[in-house]
C-alpha cells in the first residue's frame, strides 16, 4: 500500500482560487447541516419514548420559520453561485496573446501539435506563466481533457472544436487524463502536462523542432488537395479569398453573419454547403471523407496564418 | 360513519348497493390466504400480491447489481488491473448502473410499497386498473429477462448513460439488447405512474380530501407525474440509438451528420427527473416514518406536501447541470446552475421540517425510525454535495470524478435504499402479519449507516483529488482511500444481507403482528395484519387529517 494524498496539487493561481471557493462552500455546508445532525441526536436522546420530558406543544406549523429556513440558506448560496460563475466565465475567456496548441483526441491517446510544428503524444509541454489555449477535436467518440492540478476539464466532442485555456505558473509534471468514458482502454488514456520554465520551454521547442511549422504543413495540404485551385488569388473559379479571413465577420447567403473562427473554417471544409458565404455559388465539394481531423487542424492553422499576412480588404 | 349491510352468504354481484360487492366470508381472510397456487400469484390482480411480486423481483435485481459492485470494489483494492480486464471492468460498472437504476431504484419504492400502500392509505379496495398493474409487472420482468440475457451473453460496455457516438457506433457489447431492456421497462414505469395518478384522483374514500392525504401519497403522486412525463423521452432517445446503430441513421454521430450533444440533452431531460423518481418516494416514506417515530403530526404538512410537487416541477428544468463541460453555452450553464440551487430549496424544507417534527416528540428508536434518521443524515450530505456540484467552477473540476459517484450514491443508496429498508421494516408486520426481531433490526440499521459512510465518504476526497470515475487503474496515491472504501463495501454487503435473514426468520417464527404495532395513524393501520383481500370490511370514512396524534399538554406521556 503505497500512498495517501489528501489534497490535490495546484499548478495555477486559478486552481488555488477554486480551492478557496471549495473551502468556503464546505464551511457553508457544515453550517447548514450541523444543526440537523446535532438536533436529531439531541431530540432522540431528550424526547426518547418512555423518558420524562416536557412535550407540550400546540402548533404544527409556523410559516415564518419555514420560509426563513428556505430563504436564508438560498441567499447564502447565491453569494457562492456568483463567485463560482465568475471563475467559470474567466475560464471561458482566453486572453488574446495565448499560445495556441492543437489537440486531437482519439481512442485512446492524446495528440498535441504546437504552432512550430512540434508534435507529441500523451505529453504536453507548456511554458510556465504564459496563457495557453488548446483547440481540441476528437476523431471518434467524446473524450474529456482533464488536468486535476489545474482544476480544469473540457469535453472533446467529435464534430466540433472545443477550447480550454489555462495559465500554469508552477513548473512540474502533472497528470493529464481523459475524464469521459470513451471505450475499452479509457482507464489508460492519459499522460502528463509538463510545465517548464520559459527557458527550458524554449530549449524544448528547439530540441523537438521540425522543419515545418503547423501552418506550413497546412499550406502543403492546401496545395496537394487542390484547395489552391479555387481559393488562390490567381484562380479563375469564383471562390472566397482566404487571406485575412480569420477572425472577421462573414456575411452568409441567408443574410446572417458569422465570425470566421476555427469552428467555421472546419465546417466550411467538411460541410461546405451548411454556411454559404454570400455572393458565392455552392460549388465547393465536401472534404469529409478526404481529410482527417488531424489534417483539418493543420489547414485551419494555415488559414489562421493568412489572417496576419493580408491587408485590410474593402468589403 | 355508514355501515354496510351484513354480507349475505351467497354474494350477489348485480346488487350495486351492496358495498361489500361480491365478497364471500372466505375472502375476508388475509390476502395471503387467498389461494396458495402459483397461478393464484402469477394471475393475481390484487395490488398487495402484485406488490409482493415486485418485492421479490427488485430484491433479486438488487443483489445482482450489488454483485457487480462487489466485483468492482474488489478490483479497486489495488491500483493495478488485477481482477478484471479493462473490458470486464467496463461491463461490470455498466451492468451495475443499468440494473440498479432501472431494475431496482426506479421501481423499488413505488412498485412495492406504493402498490401495497396506496389503495390502503386512501381507503380504496385496489388500484384503479388492477389488470394494468399486473401487466406492468410482466413488462418489468420482460425487460428484466432482456437484461439478464445481456449479462449472460457477455454484457454491454457503454456506461449506464449510453453516451453517443460511443454507444451507437463504437461499442462492441450488446447495446441494442440493453437499450431494448430499458425501453421495455419504461412502459412498466408509465403504466404504474398512470395507474397511481388515476387512483389518487378517483378512488379516495369519503372524507379523504387532498389536504388529508398521507405525505407518502403526495410523494407517490408527484413521482407518478414524472414517470408519465419523462419516461417517453428516454424511450425515444434509446430508439434513436438503435436506429443509428442498426440502420446508420445519422442522428447522434457527427460522422453521419448527427449531433452527440442532442443525445445528452434527451438523456438528461429524462434522467435528471429520474433522480427524483428515485428519491421522492423515499422522501414520502421518511415523512411517514418521522411522524410515526415522534407520534406527532409532520411539522408544516402543506410545505412538505407542496415541496414534493415543487421538486417534481423544477426537477424538469435542471438537466443541463450534467453538461457544464460538455460544450454547451456558458450562459446556458449559468442558468442551469442557478436552477439547480433553486431545486434544493424544497428538499431543504423537508429536512428542516422533519427535524422540527422530532422536537418535543415521543421518539421511538425502533428499527424503522433508525433507518429514517439514517436517511436524513445521508440525504443531507448527498443533497449539500449536490450544491457543491451545481457551482460551475467546482463542477468543472469534479465532474466525472469519484466526487460525483459519492454524491449520487449518498442520495440513491444512502438515501433511497435506507428509506426502502425503513419502509420494509415499518410495513413488514402489515405485509406479512409477523413481527421480526427489533434488536436485529437496530443492528441492521446501524451497520448500514456505518458501512455506507465508510464506503462512500472516502470517495468525496478521491474525487476532489482528481480520481476519475469508470477506471480501475489509478494513481498509487489513491490506494489508501480506495481500500477504506472497499472495506466499507464489504460491511455494507453484510448489512444488506442481514435483514434478509431475520425477515425470513420472522415469516415462520415471528410473533403475530397486531393491526397497529407502532401505534401510528393512517388507514393502513386500521385493518388487520395482513390485510384482507379487499382491504376494508366497510368503506372507511375519514373525518380527520393525517397524523392526528392529538396534541399533548402534559409533561409526561
Amino acid at each position: 500500500m503505497s500512498g495517501l494524498a489528501l489534497w490535490p496539487e495546484q499548478a495555477s493561481a486559478y486552481a488555488a482560487e477554486v480551492d478557496r471557493l471549495v473551502l468556503g462552500v464546505t464551511v457553508l455546508i457544515v453550517l447548514l447541516s450541523a444543526p440537523v445532525f446535532v438536533l436529531i441526536v439531541a431530540f432522540a436522546v431528550k424526547y426518547r419514548r418512555g423518558r420524562a420530558a416536557d412535550r407540550s406543544h400546540q402548533v404544527n406549523r409556523r410559516v415564518g420559520l419555514e420560509v426563513s429556513w428556505a430563504v436564508i440558506p438560498f441567499v447564502l448560496l447565491i453569494g457562492f453561485y456568483v463567485w463560482a460563475a465568475r471563475l467559470f466565465f474567466d475560464a471561458h475567456s482566453p486572453p488574446a496573446d495565448a499560445i495556441e496548441i492543437q489537440v486531437l483526441a482519439k481512442q485512446w491517446m492524446w495528440k498535441f501539435q504546437h504552432a512550430g510544428g512540434q508534435r507529441e503524444i500523451n505529453e504536453l509541454h507548456v511554458p510556465a506563466g504564459q496563457p495557453v489555449r488548446l483547440t481540441m477535436a476528437s476523431q471518434d467518440v467524446i473524450h474529456s481533457l482533464y488536468v486535476p492540478a489545474l482544476r480544469l476539464k473540457q469535453d472533446v466532442v467529435p464534430g466540433r472544436y472545443t477550447t480550454l485555456w489555462f495559465n500554469a505558473d508552477r513548473p512540474g509534471a502533472y497528470a493529464l487524463e481523459c475524464a469521459e468514458f470513451c471505450g475499452a482502454d479509457h482507464a489508460a488514456m492519459g499522460g502528463h502536462l509538463v510545465v517548464l520554465t520559459p527557458t527550458e520551454y524554449a530549449a524544448w521547442l528547439e530540441k523537438s523542432g521540425v522543419d515545418e511549422s503547423l501552418a506550413a504543413q497546412g499550406a502543403r495540404l492546401f496545395r496537394s488537395h487542390g484547395c489552391s485551385g479555387c481559393h488562390a488569388a490567381a484562380a479563375t473559379v469564383h471562390a472566397p479569398p482566404l487571406e485575412g479571413l480569420f477572425g472577421r465577420p462573414v456575411p452568409l447567403q441567408d443574410g446572417s453573419l458569422v465570425t470566421a473562427d476555427e469552428q467555421y473554417i472546419r465546417d466550411s471544409i467538411l460541410l461546405p454547403q451548411a454556411q454559404l458565404a454570400a455572393g458565392y455559388p455552392p460549388i465547393m465539394p465536401t472534404f469529409r471523407n478526404v481529410l482527417s481531423e488531424d489534417e483539418v487542424l493543420r489547414l485551419v492553422a494555415y488559414i489562421k496564418s493568412l489572417a496576419a499576412d493580408a491587408p485590410e480588404r474593402p468589403r | 360513519m355508514t355501515h354496510a349491510p351484513a354480507h349475505p352468504i351467497a354474494p350477489n354481484p348485480r346488487n350495486l348497493d351492496d358495498r361489500g360487492l361480491s365478497e364471500t366470508p372466505a375472502q375476508h381472510a388475509s390476502y395471503l390466504r387467498d389461494g396458495y397456487t402459483l397461478r393464484s400469484w402469477l394471475l393475481t390482480t390484487d395490488h398487495k400480491r402484485v406488490a409482493l411480486l415486485y418485492l421479490a423481483s427488485v430484491t433479486m435485481f438488487f443483489f445482482v447489481g450489488g454483485a457487480a459492485a462487489a466485483l468492482m470494489r474488489f478490483d479497486l483494492l489495488t491500483p493495478e488491473a488485477d481482477l478484471l480486464t479493462n473490458e470486464g471492468y467496463n461491463r461490470a460498472f455498466t451492468l451495475h448502473g443499468v440494473i440498479m437504476v432501472w431494475f431496482f431504484l426506479i421501481p423499488s419504492i413505488p412498485n412495492t410499497f406504493g402498490n401495497f400502500l396506496l389503495p390502503l392509505m386512501i381507503g380504496a379496495r385496489d388500484l384503479a386498473f388492477p389488470r394494468l398493474n399486473l401487466l406492468s409487472w410482466y413488462v418489468y420482468m420482460l425487460g428484466g429477462l432482456f437484461t439478464l440475457f445481456v449479462l449472460v451473453a457477455g454484457g454491454v460496455d457503454t456506461g449506464w448513460t449510453f453516451y453517443t457516438p460511443l454507444s451507437s457506433m463504437f461499442a462492441h457489447g450488446h447495446v441494442i439488447l440493453a437499450a431494448t431492456a430499458v425501453f421495455v421497462v419504461g412502459f412498466s414505469s408509465i403504466m404504474t405512474g398512470l395507474n397511481f395518478i388515476v387512483t389518487v384522483h378517483k378512488l379516495r374514500c369519503p372524507g379523504m380530501t387532498w389536504g388529508r392525504l398521507p405525505l407518502f401519497v403526495w410523494s407517490m403522486y408527484a413521482t407518478s407525474l414524472i414517470l408519465v412525463l419523462a419516461t417517453p423521452v428516454l424511450s425515444v432517445a434509446l430508439a434513436l440509438i438503435a436506429a443509428e446503430r442498426l440502420f446508420g441513421l445519422g442522428i447522434f454521430d457527427p460522422a453521419l451528420g448527427g449531433d452527440p450533444l442532442l443525445y445528452q440533452h434527451l438523456f438528461w431531460f429524462y434522467s435528471h427527473p429520474a433522480v427524483y423518481i428515485m428519491v421522492l418516494p423515499a422522501l414520502g416514506v421518511v415523512s411517514e416514518l418521522v411522524a410515526a417515530a415522534a407520534r406527532k403530526p409532520v411539522f408544516g404538512y402543506r410545505f412538505v406536501a407542496g415541496s414534493s410537487l415543487a421538486i417534481a416541477a423544477v426537477g424538469f428544468l435542471v438537466w443541463g447541470h450534467h453538461m457544464f463541460v460538455a460544450g454547451q453555452s456558458m450562459y446556458a450553464s449559468a442558468v442551469f446552475s442557478f436552477l439547480s440551487l433553486v431545486v434544493a430549496v424544497p428538499s431543504g424544507i423537508k429536512v428542516y421540517n422533519w427535524t422540527a417534527t422530532l422536537y418535543k416528540g415521543d421518539i421511538s428508536l425502533d428499527p424503522p425510525f433508525l433507518f429514517a434518521m439514517c436517511f436524513i443524515c445521508l440525504f443531507v450530505l448527498g443533497g449539500l454535495t449536490g450544491l457543491v456540484l451545481a457551482m460551475l467552477a467546482i463542477d468543472v473540476h469534479v465532474h466525472d470524478t469519484y466526487f460525483v459517484v459519492a454524491h449520487f450514491h449518498y442520495i440513491m443508496v444512502g438515501g433511497t435504499v435506507a428509506a426502502y429498508f425503513g419502509a420494509l421494516h415499518y410495513w413488514w408486520p402489515k405485509i406479512v402479519g409477523r413481527m421480526y426481531s427489533l434488536a436485529w433490526g437496530r443492528v441492521g440499521a446501524l451497520l448500514i449507516f456505518f458501512g455506507f459512510n465508510l464506503t462512500f465518504f472516502p470517495q468525496f476526497i478521491l474525487g476532489y483529488l482528481g480520481m476519475r470515475r469508470r477506471i480501475h487503474v489509478y494513481a498509487p496515491d489513491f490506494q489508501v482511500l480506495n481500500v477504506l472504501s472497499s472495506a466499507g463495501s464489504s460491511i455494507l454487503a453484510a448489512a444488506y444481507l442481514l435483514p434478509l435473514l431475520y425477515l425470513f426468520w420472522s415469516l415462520r417464527r415471528g410473533a403475530p403482528a397486531p393491526p397497529n404495532p407502532w401505534g401510528a395513524t393512517g388507514l393502513e393501520w386500521t385493518v388487520p395484519s395482513p390485510p384482507p383481500k379487499h382491504n376494508f370490511e366497510v368503506p372507511p370514512v375519514v373525518t380527520r387529517g393525517a397524523y392526528d396524534y392529538g396534541s399533548r399538554h402534559e409533561g409526561r406521556s
